[in-house]
């Protein structure tokens, strides 16, 4: 049996690494709630992470980096909302478009301003978002398993976190009991419905697009200022790809998609402890199988074996008026 | 997927939307390109001639921007072939890495056969193993409804993890510290241009252009006779353009749909030969770069006609070849320059792609009809 210590340090990361999909599949799930496909999320995290860290380190401030943050991340957001929605373009087109012109971007800019092969300036802490430690985590620390809990899993994370998982009820609460949250519902399912109600659709679209992409601003500031100290070239990795298969696991749904990232969050940590040793029943797993494990669960998930996920009904389509 | 045609104007030449539009587009998107290259402050002009020279200027360059084109025709096909059966294939990028596999443990097991043969069986290989690669996605999308796109991006990752694995722990030459196989037999070579031109008395300067620059040209044709000149691109072109249509003529769109795909990533897995076989002769970690992304801008600027493929491809292959060399001229440019206008040529000539079809219409119609454009979207 692995020690509490080893299962703490795991879960713990697990929830670190779980930020950045939580922030980045909510906003894929407004933006695909509300009709408009996004595989751009990687794109717009990049974009921010990239903003982040260059403000912070010019301002010395982690929370001007974040405006800035999500400031690009919007801009990114803009353009695809101009492309899919007033224009009827090809989400997955004007996604990829988002995606490959932030990596450029990013390096680009990167390059010029900082001339540190795109790397930006490493950050100071009080550049970054710091720990918050509950009180009384010290104290509580020898009670047996409830002590290690709060110190090491509840306690000590940097207030993104928090904020992260605080969005999830803040979305589950929009979608399901708010005004907004059941148009924003309606115009993914039936947008012609919407309009025939007298409300715009470009109008709701376009403010879902805009919360993907504040909410994609948080997940690329978290991983250059929070996690991380810097930004460097494609920092995101596939993360923004693995929170859209989250979103698709979670079935476009927010708790079910914490879940999702929680699991994804975990595999990841757990690779990094896996390395060489040998588990029960299956004997060495070698690591990047378990790298594959969420793109793997997400295939399986969409071939609808394990009950079908159905994305919303108007998703990827423009709506044109008089067409449906 | 398939691009609207109805509101298109009807009294503007046909080739208004084709080429017409297409170049603007193609302005647009190198006219926000210079806007950045002038706000970090370079010369736009400069890079433009920079990025010319660099790509066109000696026999060496226009040898290795065909060579980059080779790559780009392949993958561009890939995405052509899919989208006209009205499937985004994103998975390129996947299809092309474990069609190397194919082609790679060919060359690597097989290399005691006479060179056309081991030619055969590599080329067979790639593709099938391309073609493979894109199957499962294929038949959940036919069979099942699972969204081809969000499969095959899935599939790109679970590629390179495999690839990954393979190249680290199975395949790596013994006592190597970097993750790639040995290098081939020399018989396991594609022959270079330059070779078969001093051959017959030509003089060329090296270059990695090789033999599969013609294969991807004779795939373009084949391509072009498979989708307008088969009753089976007929049959996909049906799929692609209305797939209920297609079933009332009694068409299976999840036969079609299965045999663009594995097309599809046939093409894709193509690649490997120019890239493994032509270039590298080893097989080794990302050499697949991107370039299965690129064939996306391609099929989307050459509006998925094997023609347009070919002048897309050489296009980007310029920009590859011109971009690299942009970093020893200039301080604050780097070759990534090349990926801002990808990904603004993917934005202007593919999701903003009909933005300007009604001004250009109303331009043509005002011009020469002296109508006001009056019959216009």
């Amino acid at each position: 049996m692995p020690s509490l210590e080893i299962v703490l340090s795991v879960l713990d990361s697990s929830v670190r690494l779980a930020v950045p999909l939580v922030f980045a599949a909510l906003a894929g799930l407004y933006s695909e709630r509300s009709g408009v496909v996004d595989i751009g999320l990687e794109g717009k995290m990049l974009a921010a992470a990239f903003a982040a860290a260059a403000a912070a380190g010019v301002t010395q401030s982690a929370w001007l980096g974040l405006c800035a943050g999500v400031a690009a991340s919007c801009a990114l957001a803009l353009v695809h909302g101009f492309a899919c929605i007033t224009h009827k373009g090809d989400h997955i087109v004007s996604g990829m478009a988002v995606n490959i012109l932030a990596f450029g971007l990013t390096v680009i800019l990167g390059v010029a301003w900082f001339a540190q092969g795109g790397r930006t300036p490493f950050l100071g802490s009080e550049a970054r978002f710091g720990a918050l430690v509950f009180p009384g985590a010290d104290a509580v620390a020898p009670l047996p398993l409830l002590g290690p809990v709060y110190r090491e899993l509840l306690s000590g994370h940097n207030i993104l976190v928090y904020l992260a998982f605080a969005c999830v009820g803040a979305t589950a609460w929009a979608l399901y009991r708010t005004r907004f949250g059941l148009r924003l519902r309606a115009v993914g399912e039936n947008p012609a419905a919407v309009d025939t109600a007298g409300i715009s659709v470009a109008f709701l679209r376009y403010r879902a697009v805009l919360i993907c992409g504040i909410l994609c601003g948080f997940a690329g500031a978290y991983l250059s200022t929070a996690q991380g100290a810097a930004f460097i070239s494609g920092m995101t990795a596939g993360k923004g790809f693995i929170a859209l298969a989250a979103m698709i696991f979670g079935k476009w749904r927010p708790w079910p998609v914490l879940s999702a990232c929680l699991l994804f969050g975990f595999f990841e940590a757990s690779a990094a402890h896996i390395q060489g040793v040998s588990l029960p029943l299956v004997g060495a797993v070698p690591v990047q199988a378990v790298q594959a494990l969420p793109y793997l669960f997400t295939v399986v998930i969409l071939a609808g074996f394990f009950g079908a996920a159905v994305a919303p009904r108007a998703a990827g389509k423009p709506y044109t008026r008089g067409e449906h | 997927m398939k691009a609207e045609t109805l509101g298109a104007p009807q009294n503007v030449p046909w080739w208004i939307d084709p080429l017409l539009l297409t170049l603007c587009n193609l302005a647009l998107a190198f006219a926000f390109s210079a806007l950045l290259v002038w706000f970090i402050g370079e010369s736009p002009p400069a890079i433009a001639a920079e990025l010319l020279r660099g790509a066109f200027g000696s026999a060496e360059a226009v040898g290795y921007t065909l060579f980059y084109a080779t790559n780009f025709i392949f993958t561009g096909l890939a995405v052509a072939v899919a989208y006209h059966c009205g499937l985004f294939n994103i998975g390129g990028e996947g299809q092309a890495y474990i069609g190397g596999l194919g082609l790679g443990l060919v060359a690597l097991y097989m290399d005691a056969l006479p060179f056309p043969l081991l030619l055969l069986c590599a080329m067979l290989a790639a593709a099938l193993f391309g073609a493979g690669w894109s199957l499962v996605p294929a038949v959940l999308q036919a069979k099942r409804g699972s969204h081809v796109v969000i499969t095959t991006i899935m599939f790109n990752f679970i590629a390179a993890a495999l690839m990954n694995y393979l190249l680290v722990n199975v395949l790596i030459k013994p006592g190597s510290m970097s993750p790639e196989t040995r290098v081939f037999a020399d018989s396991a070579h594609l022959p270079m241009v330059h070779d078969l031109a001093a051959a017959v008395g030509l003089g060329l300067s090296a270059s990695p252009l090789n033999l599969s620059f013609f294969i991807a040209l004779l795939c373009c044709a084949a391509t072009w006779l498979f989708l307008w000149h088969t009753p089976w691109g007929y049959e996909v072109r049906t799929v692609g353009g209305n797939p209920r249509a297609a079933v009332y003529a009694g068409i299976s769109p999840s036969r079609c749909i299965i045999l663009a795909m594995c097309l599809s990533g046939g093409l894709a897995g193509l690649l490997s030969l120019n890239e493994i076989l032509g270039s590298q002769h080893r097989l080794l970690i990302e050499f697949t770069a991107g370039y299965g992304f690129v064939g996306i801008a391609v099929a989307l600027m050459g509006r998925s006609h094997p023609a347009g493929i070919v002048l897309a491809a050489i296009l980007f292959g310029a920009l590859y070849q011109g971009g690299a060399e942009l970093a020893y001229t200039f301080e604050r440019i780097s070759k990534d320059i090349v990926i801002v206008i990808q990904g603004l040529v993917i934005l202007f000539t593919g999701a903003l792609g009909f933005m300007l079809r009604p001004p250009l219409g109303a331009a043509w119609a005002k011009i020469f009809r002296g109508g006001g454009g009056r019959a216009v979207a």
